[in-house]
């Protein structure tokens, strides 16, 4: 932004102090708002390192140095709800985006727009529901007496009724199943209004020069959406460390036998803080997934510039 | 534009053959996006009889109103809910947009020394939190926020994705040129706001109270984390413990005690009933997001680009 000094003049007597006032006055309940409820908690977190007594509050409980932490990374669940955690992630990363493209492309080469309209609204439906009413949908599906899974599998092959929701064996595809389901006609949307913004020269001048179908796609279209592409992986992987809390918690309906496929982080953090009654440890694993998802994004975010400064989130 | 689009769609388009396998295909994605939710749909409606005997089907063997028309008897609570929801939906959201575009509009004055700062201060809130544990402590104990409305209207107030959205639409649909001649023309920067911003700013506006009506409605956590008060139930939160519990029924006031509860007890189809809960949940939401959605994509589009 180059302004001359004569603007600059112009602007300052704008911008004077007292209308400056009315500025600050104009933030001052989000600002207020955002240091109580999320910059206190950033203090709160010093928890973490105390033994939680709940009559002499967060600053008057008794610090405990990092025994939290070594309780916490004693036991293998720190292990198991990191390695959940991100697992999951990875691959509801890379097939979401994956399907999300594919599905985008797809849409783009419909003869017909409005049904291209029409098909978009239906494919997001899913994000529209929450977790609680997925969860009664995957319940339909999965209920051991009269689900509908267990219908087919007995009418069909003739098989025995399964528990499922005491049968580790298929939760993590059923949770990939799920989460492509929920979020990948949406995910689409966005891919879909970049390819729609690629200018027509690009694909005319390709044709011209003998291009098929799948070699524009290949040459034009796939790099033209490399920028919002950069971005949205590098905010999901920021979010790695992140599960979600319903999907892990609900639509498995907390079923104990299923914790060593189900647990991500947040359910963790929730039991020990509510079933568990360990506030302290519950925290320390909340710091460890905030500070590591941290780390995380400021690291990526220093790749992504170096690689391609126009890609950086900041 | 459109007339251009279908002209280059002429030159550019897949054969006549890939487009009818395409559009197929694409058909039957569609219907398979649906279907999990009929099933919930079909049971709503089906017979207790008919569930027990064949399990949950697409298609109802005995169609039967009965799931809703015990809701509509006993559903007190579905009620209360229903209007507690409401209610927390459009105080959250009006609430919210008013801080949030407020705050949006004071990070857009490029020439605002704080500016900066500002920014930062929500950016960071992005990247780093405090998490579940403290914040809960400090809601509950420091603030009282346990079993009031509140906790459904303030920790909520602002999202700093939504605010940089807000920014983004600012910066982007209004000119600075019209900030500085209402300025020149002594008007106040409340006055900018108000009279020039706003009226400017529905399609964000929209957008933004979209994305807050959904996700508010959505809301489950917050009830399940901090609401005993039956009074103060969300739906979303209603229908998460009726999933665990047919409970709540039986634990009716109206009814219970009385010979009707009884025998409704022994007759209940409360599978269905389930079901019918999630129906009722999901309508609202689900009859109007088609009309809604050109905003939620404008949000869409324009929170991937970097602000």
């Amino acid at each position: 932004m180059s302004q001359s000094t004569d603007k600059k003049k112009k602007k300052n007597f704008l911008y004077n102090t007292k209308e400056e006032l009315t500025l600050h006055a104009m933030a001052l309940p989000a600002l207020a708002a955002l240091f109580v409820f999320s910059y206190l908690p950033m203090f709160g977190i010093v928890i973490a390192f105390k033994k939680l007594n709940v009559a002499k509050g967060i600053l008057g409980s008794d610090w405990v140095g990092f025994k939290n932490f070594q309780f916490l990374f004693a036991s293998t669940d720190a292990w198991n709800i990191t390695r959940n955690t991100v697992g999951y992630n990875i691959v509801f990363i890379l097939l979401n985006t994956t399907l999300a493209m594919t599905l985008a492309i797809l849409i783009n080469e419909l003869y017909s727009t409005r049904l291209a309209k029409v098909l978009q609204t239906i494919y997001i439906m899913p994000h529209f529901l929450s977790m609680a009413v997925v969860s009664i949908i995957v319940f339909a599906f999965l209920s051991a007496r009269n689900g509908y899974l267990n219908g087919i599998l007995q009418d069909l092959f003739g098989k025995q009724p399964v528990n499922w929701y005491n049968d580790r064996t298929w939760w993590p595809l059923f949770f990939v199943i799920i989460h492509a389901w929920k979020g990948v006609g949406y995910s689409s949307v966005v891919y879909l209004a970049a390819i729609t913004g690629i200018s027509k020269e690009y694909y005319e001048a390709a044709i011209i020069d003998g291009a098929s179908k799948v070699q524009q796609i290949r040459y034009i279209t796939l790099p033209h959406l490399r920028t919002m592409m950069a971005i949205l992986l590098l905010m999901a992987v920021g979010g790695i460390f992140r599960g979600d809390f319903g999907l892990f918690y609900l639509v498995p309906q907390n079923s104990g036998v299923l914790y060593p496929v189900t647990d991500v982080i947040d359910t963790y953090v929730y039991r020990a803080m509510t079933m568990l009654n360990n506030p302290g440890m519950a925290a320390a694993a909340g710091l460890y997934q905030s500070l590591v998802g941290f780390v995380l994004i400021i690291t990526v975010n220093r790749i992504v510039s170096k690689i391609d400064p126009e890609s950086a989130l900041f | 534009m459109a007339r251009e689009r279908i002209k280059y769609n002429r030159f550019n388009r897949i054969s006549p053959t890939s487009n009818f396998v395409l559009t197929v295909l694409m058909i039957i994605l569609a219907i398979l996006t649906v279907l999990p939710l009929l099933l919930v749909v079909s049971i709503s409606f089906s017979s207790a009889e008919s569930l027990a005997r064949n399990g949950y089907k697409f298609i109802p063997e005995t169609f039967t109103l009965e799931p809703y028309k015990l809701l509509m008897k006993t559903g007190a609570q579905i009620r209360d809910s229903y209007i507690i929801t409401i209610f927390y939906t459009i105080t959250g959201t009006v609430m919210s947009l008013t801080v949030m575009s407020m705050f949006a509009f004071v990070l857009a004055q490029r020439n605002f020394k704080f500016r900066t700062i500002y920014t930062f201060i929500l950016f960071f809130t992005m990247l780093f939190s405090g998490g579940l544990v403290p914040s809960y402590i400090i809601n509950v104990r420091y603030l009282g926020l346990k079993d009031t409305v509140w906790i459904f209207l303030l920790p909520s107030l602002i999202s700093a994705y939504n605010v940089i959205i807000l920014r983004t639409f600012i910066q982007t649909t209004i000119p600075d040129a019209l900030f500085e001649a209402a300025r020149i023309d002594g008007a106040s920067h409340f006055t900018v706001f108000f009279r020039i911003v706003l009226p400017l700013f529905k399609p964000g506006l929209a957008t933004i109270g979209l994305f807050n009506v959904v996700s508010r409605w959505n809301d489950w956590f917050t009830g399940m984390l901090y609401i005993d008060n039956p009074k103060l139930v969300p739906l979303q939160t209603l229908l998460q413990r009726i999933l665990r519990s047919i409970q709540f029924i039986k634990e009716n006031a109206q009814l219970e005690g009385t010979r009707e509860a009884q025998e409704l007890l022994a007759s209940m189809p409360t599978e269905s009933t389930r079901m019918a809960i999630a129906v009722i949940v999901v309508i609202p939401i689900l009859f109007a997001y088609p009309f809604f959605q050109r905003y939620f994509i404008e949000g869409l589009t324009i929170g991937s680009i970097k602000g």
